[in-house]
C-alpha cells in the first residue's frame, strides 16, 4: 500500500507544506480514471499559473521551492506523472504523446485557465512542451531546466541514458533495484541532506513502484522507429514558433545533459534568457535554491509594465566610427602597428591587409556573424589580427586570459560556448583537455598527425589564402556584440562580460579624449586585454616579453625593452607589474632608461595603487604623470585620477579614484543595516553605498547569468559595481571595498579598506585585511595583519603579541575584537593585488570560534 | 518601587541591591547570612516558604538572584537551591499577588560545549546543559518561564561571565589558578569570548525590573558587548591581579579529554576538592561564547556605562589596594 504524504501519515518532506498536497480523480483521454497526486497552492491566479512538470524519477517534491517562492498572484501547480510520484501506477508504458495528453485532462480537470507559464525539468522539459504547444492562447512562457528535445544530428544521445536503453540493463538499474533513483538524487552537488534524498526516493522504494521509472527511460526516443519518435519531433520543431519569452535554467556539471543540448534549446527558443547556476548538477533545483527566486522574478517580470526585464536601457550616447577605423585610416602606413619584443613587426598597412584577408577568409571557411570565436592564443600580432578581422566579419570574439587558471579557464569558455577557437599548439591541447566545443583553428603550420590530433579544422594561413580572393563582408550593425571577456572572477567564479561594438567603440573615445591619445603615441601594456586595444585607438603597440599569468614578473628592463621596441610614450601596467618594476629598475642600460625617459602618461589599473609605489616610479619613468583609472571588467575607466590629484586629496575613509570622466556618471545606492545596497541612487555627498555607473562604454549584459544580469542593472540604465564608496564634497569618489566584505556591527555597517590604510600606516605593518566575524547585523570587527617582521612562519594565523594588537587597535579607528597575524594574505590571481577578504574571513571566523584544530 | 532581591551575599546580587538603594528603591534582601547592606533583610534558604512569603510580601517585584554557584558538590544541593529554590519563589509571587519577577539565569543553560558565535538567547535545554550547575538552572529557567502570566510577568536575565572587583567566583578562582601556576590555555587561546563588568550586569538587572511588565515571557543574554579572544581576556585578568599570565599551553583535545574523566572520578568519588580541569571549563576556555546584544538592548533601554579597558582599570585598582571589601 503507497501511502500519500498526508499531514496525518507519510514520509517526511522537509520543505513541503503538506496543506499542497491533493489528489484528483480524472477521465484519461480513453476514458479510464486515473488518480493524479499533485502540489497545489491553492492560490486565486490573478496572474497566471505556474505549471511545473518533474522528469524522471523525481516527483512533483522537486518543485517545493517553487510553491514555497511562488510570488504574489500566481497559482503552483505540480502533478506528479502518471505511474510517477504518489499518482496511480501504470501496467503499461505510457507514450511522450499520451503524456501530453494526460496533463491536458488534468489542466482541464483543475480548471487551469488563465494564463500558463510551463516549468519544466529533465524529461518533463517535453512534456511540458508539449503540453504547451496545445494550449498556445494560453501559454505566457516557457521555463526550462537540464533538459533536451533531440539531439544533434549523429548524436546518439547521452551515454548513459544509452546504456539504460539496453533492456535487461534498464530493468536492473530502474525497476528491480532503485539504482537509477538513488544515483539521481547522488549527483547533487553539493550532496543533499539525508532527508531530502529519502523524500525524493520516497515513492519509489518497491520493485512495483518503479514499474513506470524503467517505462519512462524506454521511452525516450533514440531509435529512429520509436513510437514516440513523432511526437518529440513535433515538440522539438514546434517550440521554434514559441513566440513567448523564454528562460533556461542550467546546472553545468549535469553528467546527462552537456552543454550542447543547452545550445540545442538556445537555438530553437533564440528569444530565451539563460542562467548558468555555476556549480550545479542535474538536479539544478536542488543544487541551486535560487532558481526558485529567477523563476518568480521572471514571472513577476512578465506582468509588470517594464517588460522583459534584463533587456538594455537606450545607450546613452551614439558613438561615432567603428573599431577598424584607424586601421582603415592608416592602411598604406608603413609604420609598425603591432611589435613583438621578440618577434613580428607589423606595420599598418600589413596589419591592415591581414586582418581583411582574414576577415574574408573567415566568411568563406562558413564562420557566420554572431560566431564566437575562443581566443586561446599569448599576446601577439597574430592574436591582433584575429581580433580586428573577428570584429570586421561580424564574429564575438571571447577572450578568457590564462590568468583565470586552467579550471577557471575551462569553465569560463565551456560555459561562454564559443563555434570555433583559434590557438597554437598549446591552446588547442589544452581545449582538447577542456573538451571545448567548437571547431578548431590552428595558427602555425602542424606537422598532420598532431593536427589531426588537435582535430584542426582549418590554420590561419589557409584562412587568409582563402580570403585573399574572396569578397570583403559586410560590416556589421554597431549594436551586434563583440566580445565575451571576464572577470577575474576574484570575488566568485568569473562571470561572463558582454559588449557590443558600439560600447567598445563608447571605450575607445573615451580613452582617447581623457588620456589626450593622438596617432603620434604608442603603447605598451602589460595587461594582455589592454594591448588588444592598440589598433582601434589608432597607436602603435609593444608586446612585452611576460607571463601573463604572472603579471608580478615584469622587470624594468623587459618593460624598457617593450618601450624601446614602439618609442612608447604610454605605459599600461597592473599595480603587481609596476611593484616589481620599481624593484627590478637598479641594472638598466643606458638605451633602456633612455626609452622609459620617453613614456609621457603611465597608467595603471586592476586594484588599488598606492601612492608610495607611484612615487617611486617616478625614478624609473621620470617624464610619465602617472594616472590611475577607477573601472571594472564591466566598466572601464569609471575615473581617472593623478597622482599628483591622490596627494592634494590627502587621507579619507577609502580610495580616493578622483571624478567621475566626462559622459560618466557615478551615483551611490546607499547600504542598509545588514549591507545590501538597497537605497534609492543619489549623488548626495558623504553617503556610502554600492558604487554604480551609468555610460555608454558600460558592459551590455553579462552572458548567460540573467538573474545576475537581472540584479545588476535593477536601475534601468546603471550598472551596480559590486563595490563600495562615496563621492566627496568635491565631487571626487574613495572607494571603501567590495559589497560583499561590508561589516555589519550592532552598530551600523563598516567598510573595510579606511580601516587597514589606517592600520597599515603603521610602521610594524606591512599589509592588513579587516573582515566581520559572526551573524550579519551583529558582527565584530577582527584584524589580520602581516607584520613587516617577526610574522608566523607558514601559512597560520595567530594572535598578534600585546605590543601589535594594541598599536593596531589604536590606529584602526574603530572597535577591534581581535588582531591576528599572518605570513601573508590571499590575493586574486589576475592582478596579484586584490585581497580576497571573504577567503580570510573564512579562516578567521574558524580560528576565532576555537574550532578543533583539525 | 519595592523589589525583593535575593542572594545580596554574591558579587552580582550585592552591587545590584546597593545600586538599587542608591536610586531610592524600597529594597528587601533574603539570603542565608547577614548582608551588612543598608536596607530591610529577611535571613533565611531561598527554598524555604515560610521566609520567602516574608520577604516577598507586599512588593512590587522580586529579583531572583541567590543560586548554588559551583564546580563541584552533590546535584541534591543544586536541585534545592536552585531548582527548589525557584520554584518556591514563583509560588509565593503567585500567591502574594507580585505582579513582576525577574530571574537571573546563565548563558550556560542552552551551552551544549558548542561555539555560540553572536548567538541569541537559545530555550534553556536542561539535556544538554553541562553540569549540575548548568543543569539546574536549565530546569528552573524552565519553570520560571511557564510562569508567565497575565498575572505574572516573567523575564529571564542571563548575565555572561560577570567580572569585577569583589568577585570570589570566576575572577578569584582564575587568579587563584594563574597565581599557582595552575591556569592552563587551551590551544592558541584564540577562541572570541564575551564578559560582564559587574557595574553593567547590575544595570541590566535594574532595567530589567522597570521592563519587566512590558517585556515578559522571553530571555536576554547580557553582555559588555566586547569579544575578546580568550588569551587576551585571561592576559589582562592577570594582569589586573599582578599574577603572570598563563603560558602552560595544553591541546584543546587533551583538556577535554581530561575534563571529561575529571567529571567521571568526581561523579564516582564525590570528591570535593575543586578539581583541576572540568569538561565545562575545557569547553567554556576553547570554544567562543559571544552573543547577539541587540534585542536585550532594545527590550532593557539599557547599555552597558563600563567597557573593558575601564573595567580592568577598576580590577587593577582594587588588587593594587590590597583587595578592600567592596561597598
Amino acid at each position: 500500500m503507497r501511502r500519500r504524504p498526508t499531514a496525518t501519515a507519510g514520509p517526511d518532506l522537509p520543505g513541503v507544506d503538506l496543506a499542497w498536497s491533493r489528489t484528483v480523480t480524472v477521465p484519461d483521454p480513453d476514458g479510464v480514471p486515473r488518480c493524479w497526486h499533485l502540489l497545489d497552492n491553492g492560490v486565486e491566479p490573478s496572474r497566471g499559473t505556474l505549471l511545473c512538470v518533474h522528469g524522471n524519477p523525481t516527483w512533483s517534491y522537486l518543485w517545493r521551492g517553487l510553491l514555497g517562492a511562488a510570488p504574489a498572484g500566481w497559482r503552483v501547480v505540480a502533478p506528479d506523472q502518471l505511474g510517477m510520484g504518489w499518482s496511480d501506477r501504470l501496467t503499461t508504458p505510457r507514450l511522450l504523446g499520451q503524456r501530453v495528453d494526460d496533463l491536458g485532462t488534468l489542466t482541464a480537470a483543475l480548471g487551469i485557465a488563465g494564463p500558463v507559464v510551463t516549468v519544466g525539468h529533465d524529461w518533463g522539459g517535453a512534456v511540458s512542451l508539449g503540453w504547451a504547444l496545445a494550449h498556445r492562447d494560453q501559454v505566457r512562457g516557457v521555463v526550462l531546466a537540464n533538459t533536451a528535445v533531440e539531439q544533434p544530428p549523429g548524436d546518439r544521445g547521452p551515454v548513459l541514458i544509452r546504456l539504460a536503453h539496453v533492456p535487461w540493463i534498464r530493468e536492473l538499474a530502474c525497476v528491480r533495484t532503485p539504482l537509477f533513483v538513488r544515483a539521481t538524487s547522488a549527483l547533487s552537488v553539493p550532496r543533499l541532506p539525508r532527508d531530502v534524498r529519502r523524500a525524493l526516493a520516497a515513492p519509489y522504494t518497491s520493485r512495483h513502484q518503479r514499474r513506470s521509472v524503467g517505462d519512462f527511460v524506454a521511452d525516450i526516443p533514440f531509435a529512429p522507429h520509436h513510437p514516440s519518435r513523432p511526437s518529440i519531433e513535433a515538440i522539438a520543431s514546434g517550440m521554434r514558433s514559441l513566440d513567448v519569452p523564454a528562460l533556461l535554467l542550467w546546472g553545468p556539471r549535469d553528467p546527462v545533459f552537456g552543454e550542447r543540448y543547452l545550445a540545442d534549446l538556445r537555438q530553437r527558443l533564440p528569444q530565451a534568457r539563460v542562467h548558468r547556476f555555476d556549480g550545479a548538477s542535474h538536479l539544478v533545483t536542488e543544487d541551486a535554491p535560487g532558481y526558485a527566486a529567477a523563476v518568480a522574478q521572471w514571472a513577476e517580470d512578465l506582468t509588470a509594465d517594464t517588460g522583459d526585464a534584463g533587456s538594455h536601457a537606450p545607450l546613452a550616447q551614439r558613438a561615432n566610427g567603428s573599431l577598424w577605423s584607424a586601421l582603415e585610416e592608416r592602411a598604406g602606413d608603413p609604420t609598425p602597428a603591432v611589435v613583438e619584443v621578440a618577434g613580428a613587426r607589423v606595420s599598418w598597412a600589413a596589419l591592415n591587409r591581414r586582418v581583411r584577408e582574414l576577415a574574408a577568409g573567415m566568411v568563406s571557411a562558413g564562420i557566420r556573424p554572431g560566431d564566437r570565436i575562443g581566443l586561446l592564443m599569448e599576446p601577439s600580432a597574430d592574436l591582433t589580427a584575429v581580433v580586428y578581422a573577428a570584429w570586421r566579419m561580424g564574429a564575438v570574439i571571447v577572450v578568457a586570459d590564462k590568468g583565470l587558471g586552467f579550471a577557471g579557464m575551462r569553465r569560463a569558455l565551456r560555459g561562454a560556448a564559443p563555434d570555433h577557437l583559434v590557438g597554437a599548439v598549446p591552446g588547442l591541447t589544452a581545449a582538447r583537455l577542456m573538451r571545448l566545443p567548437g571547431s578548431r583553428i590552428a595558427v602555425g603550420r602542424l606537422p598532420l598527425p598532431l593536427s589531426r590530433a588537435l582535430g584542426v579544422w582549418h590554420t590561419l594561413e589557409e584562412l587568409a589564402h582563402k580570403g585573399a580572393t574572396g569578397p570583403m563582408p559586410a560590416e556589421p550593425a554597431t549594436d551586434r556584440d563583440c566580445a565575451v571577456v571576464f572577470t577575474s572572477g576574484a570575488t566568485g567564479p568569473a562571470k561572463g562580460v558582454v559588449y557590443r561594438h558600439q560600447q567598445v567603440v563608447a571605450q575607445i573615445d573615451l580613452l582617447r579624449s581623457t588620456y589626450g591619445i593622438t596617432s603620434d603615441d604608442r603603447l605598451v601594456a602589460a595587461f594582455a586585454p589592454f594591448a588588444l586595444l592598440g589598433p582601434a585607438l589608432g597607436i602603435g603597440s609593444a608586446v612585452p616579453d611576460i607571463d601573463v599569468t604572472a603579471p608580478g614578473t615584469l622587470t624594468a628592463g623587459a618593460l624598457a625593452d617593450a618601450a624601446a621596441a614602439v618609442d612608447a610614450t604610454v605605459v599600461f601596467a597592473s599595480p603587481a607589474a609596476l611593484r616589481n618594476v620599481a624593484a627590478t629598475s637598479a641594472g638598466l642600460t643606458q638605451q633602456q632608461t633612455t626609452a622609459l625617459g620617453r613614456v609621457r602618461l603611465l597608467m595603471s589599473a586592476g586594484a588599488p595603487v598606492p601612492v608610495p609605489l607611484l612615487e617611486s616610479l617616478s625614478g624609473v619613468l621620470p617624464a610619465a604623470e602617472a594616472h590611475t583609472p577607477y573601472g571594472m571588467t564591466e566598466a572601464l575607466p569609471v575615473t581617472d585620477v593623478s597622482l599628483k590629484e591622490i596627494v592634494e586629496a590627502g587621507d579619507g575613509e577609502g580610495v580616493c579614484v578622483g571624478r567621475p570622466l566626462p559622459s560618466v556618471e557615478v551615483a551611490l545606492s546607499p547600504l542598509t543595516p545588514l549591507g545590501t545596497a538597497e537605497g534609492p541612487l543619489t549623488s548626495e555627498p558623504d553617503r556610502t553605498g554600492e558604487i554604480c555607473v551609468r555610460a555608454g562604454h558600460v558592459k551590455d549584459r553579462y552572458d548567460q547569468l540573467w538573474l545576475t544580469e537581472r540584479s545588476s542593472s535593477r536601475d534601468p540604465g546603471w550598472h551596480r559595481t559590486g563595490d563600495v564608496g562615496h563621492l566627496d564634497h568635491d565631487g571626487r569618489l574613495w572607494v571603501e571595498g567590495r559589497l560583499q566584505h561590508v561589516i555589519t556591527t550592532a552598530h551600523g555597517v563598516l567598510t573595510p579598506v579606511g580601516v587597514e590604510q589606517r592600520v597599515e600606516r603603521l610602521p610594524q605593518v606591512r599589509a592588513a585585511a579587516a573582515v566581520g566575524v559572526g551573524p550579519a547585523g551583529t558582527q565584530v570587527v577582527a584584524l589580520v595583519v602581516v607584520p613587516t617582521s617577526g610574522g608566523p612562519r607558514r601559512d597560520r594565523m595567530r594572535l598578534a603579541e600585546r605590543r601589535l594588537a594594541e598599536a593596531v587597535r589604536a590606529a584602526a579607528g574603530t572597535e577591534v575584537a581581535a588582531v591576528l597575524t599572518a605570513s601573508r594574505l590571499p590575493l586574486d590571481i589576475r592582478h596579484a593585488s586584490k585581497v580576497d577578504r571573504q577567503r580570510v574571513a573564512t579562516r578567521v571566523a574558524r580560528v576565532l570560534a576555537g574550532a578543533l584544530p583539525s | 518601587m519595592k523589589v525583593l532581591l535575593t542572594g545580596a551575599s554574591g558579587m552580582l546580587g550585592r552591587t545590584t541591591a546597593q545600586a538599587l538603594i542608591e536610586r531610592g528603591d524600597d529594597v528587601c534582601v533574603l539570603q542565608r547570612r547577614p548582608s551588612g547592606l543598608a536596607c530591610r533583610e529577611v535571613l533565611g534558604d531561598v527554598a524555604d516558604p515560610t521566609a520567602v512569603l516574608r520577604a516577598a510580601v507586599g512588593r512590587d517585584a522580586v529579583l531572583h538572584l541567590a543560586a548554588k554557584v559551583d564546580v563541584v558538590g552533590r546535584w541534591p544541593d543544586y536541585a534545592h537551591a536552585n531548582i527548589e529554590g525557584t520554584r518556591t519563589l514563583v509560588e509565593a509571587c503567585r500567591r502574594l499577588a507580585v505582579p513582576r519577577l525577574v530571574h537571573v539565569s546563565s548563558p550556560s543553560v542552552a551551552h551544549a560545549g558548542r561555539s555560540l558565535v553572536g548567538a541569541g538567547a537559545e530555550p534553556a535545554d536542561p539535556g544538554t546543559a553541562r553540569g549540575h550547575y548548568a543543569r539546574s538552572k536549565a530546569v528552573a529557567e524552565q519553570l520560571a518561564l511557564a510562569a508567565d502570566t497575565a498575572a505574572l510577568a516573567v523575564l529571564v536575565i542571563r548575565p555572561h561571565l560577570v567580572w569585577g572587583p569583589g568577585d570570589t567566583q570566576l575572577v578569584g578562582r582564575l587568579v587563584a589558578r594563574a597565581g599557582a601556576g595552575r591556569l592552563p590555555l587551551l590551544g592558541h587561546g584564540t577562541a572570541l569570548i564575551d564578559t560582564t563588568y559587574v557595574a553593567n550586569a547590575a544595570a541590566a538587572l535594574m532595567a530589567a525590573v522597570d521592563a519587566c511588565g512590558r517585556a515578559h515571557g522571553e530571555a536576554l543574554v547580557v553582555s559588555n558587548g566586547e569579544p575578546r579572544p580568550v588569551r587576551e581576556v585571561l592576559a589582562r585578568l592577570c594582569r589586573a591581579a599582578a599574577v603572570p599570565a598563563p603560558h602552560l599551553q595544553v591541546p584543546v583535545r587533551l583538556a577535554r579529554l581530561a575534563g571529561a574523566a575529571v567529571d567521571g572520578i568526581w561523579a564516582v568519588t564525590g570528591c570535593q576538592e575543586t578539581p583541576p580541569i572540568t569538561r565545562f571549563l575545557a569547553e567554556q576556555l576553547s570554544t567562543a561564547h559571544w552573543f547577539d546584544q541587540r534585542r536585550t538592548r532594545q527590550v532593557l533601554g539599557w547599555t552597558p556605562q563600563v567597557d573593558l579597558d575601564a573595567g580592568f582599570a577598576r580590577l587593577a585598582e582594587w588588587y593594587a589596594a590590597g583587595q578592600p571589601p567592596v561597598a
